[in-house]
């Protein structure tokens, strides 16, 4: 039986794992290698790490990043921030990463997601999208509206309909998170992710809002989450992955254990 | 333990190579080498994305001297694709043959409520007298990234359930095949790829 993923998810800055609310009062947490080992170790099953201030100058740091973490880590891992061409995928995948999550650069180019999915397999093309329920709009989730630049500006573009376009061209799966629930750990958007979910046919990782484990149960049932991020969760109660995974598992959601 | 891995283009070898070196083995990569292969201990055809890809194997010869190397005794691994290559086909490019090692075409998941690719960590029913899989116990679980899959037969060393039960690994004397990632499924996938690197000819 297919499982639900708990992955765990890197910031990455400046070559260290940072972490900090809403890239507010960061703090440093390590070295990426040691931290993604760790979280493997521990039962996460895939890492995830976010370049959150990626920059021009900040590639060769990046990729030197992504190759140290890649070494010794066997389980999926997906690398995004500052993609924006399918060179720079390339030089990602080369790097050790199995998969690239695209957002803002998708968004100003979609055949980017076309582009990387024809070189390296659908399977490989996370495409990111960052929603903020739109009240105006007549569906307010269908329609929240999708922002780029960690957040700060708006597209225009409704979730729903980026998510099926992403699918179109060739994503293999959807991290999408909620605005309005990040940072908040008062649980994930389940009616957003419910509704991402069920337009498309690919997998979709819920994003923001994590505090408790009853949250994680919710965005797998009523959420219909294939997979859901853990950032913030770790710091209250739950030390481990394989924690969580086995309070879910006895909760009745399917999980990958022993692990 | 020398490996020889096939880059027929289809996709990411980065995480194949790193996981069969930290297993201790001497990798040598080629595309178009067909010396190689002739020279092979072991052969490895990993492979994600389209089955089209596989149209290459046929325009360079690596076909013919992979056929070669199978019928000396070779022992030898597909991954995904590169197991999806050694049936008669696959319905994604119905004009390509597959090798034909195994006599059936691999198919498409059917459509309906349940997604469609079959992405994340599923178990493994692990049949009786598998090389491949030896120690690896019922139920543990591995990571597939997949659309297409091949049929359950008397070959099938693991069953997965997905939608439908399917071949999650093939086995027939040395010719090897998992539709999983052992290179990214963690202790389970390592010791799966350490087995192979171990089975005698």
């Amino acid at each position: 039986m297919i499982t639900k993923r708990i992955i765990a998810c890197l910031d990455v800055h400046a070559g260290r794992v940072v972490k900090g609310v809403k890239f507010v009062d960061i703090v440093d947490a390590g070295d990426p290698a040691t931290q993604a080992a760790r979280h493997a170790r521990e039962g996460a099953d895939e890492i995830v790490l976010l370049d959150i201030t990626a920059t021009h100058e900040g590639r060769a740091t990046l990729l030197d990043t992504v190759r140290r973490t890649a070494k010794e880590l066997f389980v999926p891992f997906c690398v995004g921030g500052g993609i924006r061409t399918a060179q720079d995928a390339e030089q990602v995948f080369e790097a050790g990463a199995d998969k690239v999550s695209v957002n803002s650069a998708a968004l100003a180019d979609p055949a980017l997601i076309d582009a990387i999915g024809r070189s390296f397999g659908a399977q490989a093309v996370v495409v990111a999208i960052d929603a903020r329920r739109d009240l105006k709009a007549a569906d307010p989730v269908r329609e929240a509206e999708v922002f780029v630049q960690g957040g700060r500006k708006p597209t225009g573009r409704r979730v729903v309909e980026w998510a099926r376009e992403a699918e179109q061209r060739g994503a293999g799966e959807i991290l999408l998170t909620s605005m309005d629930a990040d940072g908040t750990r008062a649980g994930f958007d389940c009616e957003l992710t419910a509704a991402v979910s069920e337009a498309v046919g690919i997998p979709v990782i819920a994003s923001g809002g994590a505090g408790t484990v009853e949250h994680f149960c919710d965005v797998f049932g009523r959420g219909k989450a294939d997979a859901a991020l853990a950032a913030s969760i770790f710091h209250f109660g739950i030390s481990t992955s394989r924690g969580l995974k086995e309070e879910l598992e006895r909760a009745g959601v399917s999980m990958r254990l022993p692990c | 333990m020398r490996v020889t891995v096939i880059d027929y283009k289809a996709g990411n070898l980065t995480s194949v190579l790193k996981a069969l070196r930290h297993l201790g083995a001497e990798v040598e990569v080629t595309d178009a080498d067909l010396a190689l292969v002739e020279r092979a201990e072991r052969v490895v055809l990993p492979g994600v994305g389209h089955f089209a890809a596989t149209k290459r194997l046929d325009d360079t010869g690596l076909t013919g001297a992979i056929r070669a190397a199978i019928g000396r005794g070779v022992p030898f691994l597909g991954i995904c694709v590169g197991m999806q290559w050694l049936y008669a086909g696959s319905t994604e490019a119905p004009e390509l043959p597959g090798l034909g090692a195994f006599a059936e075409p691999c198919t498409r998941f059917s459509e309906g409520t349940e997604k469609i690719p079959h992405v994340g960590w599923n178990s493994l029913e692990v049949r009786k007298g598998s090389r491949l899989l030896a120690g690896v116990e019922l139920g543990v679980f591995v990571y597939f990234t997949h659309s297409y899959k091949g049929p359950v037969t008397v070959d099938t060393a693991a069953v997965t359930e997905y939608i439908e039960p399917f071949a999650a690994a093939v086995e027939r004397g040395n010719v090897m095949g998992v539709q999983f990632h052992p290179e990214k499924s963690g202790e389970t996938g390592l010791k799966i790829l350490k087995n192979f690197l171990e089975v005698q000819r």
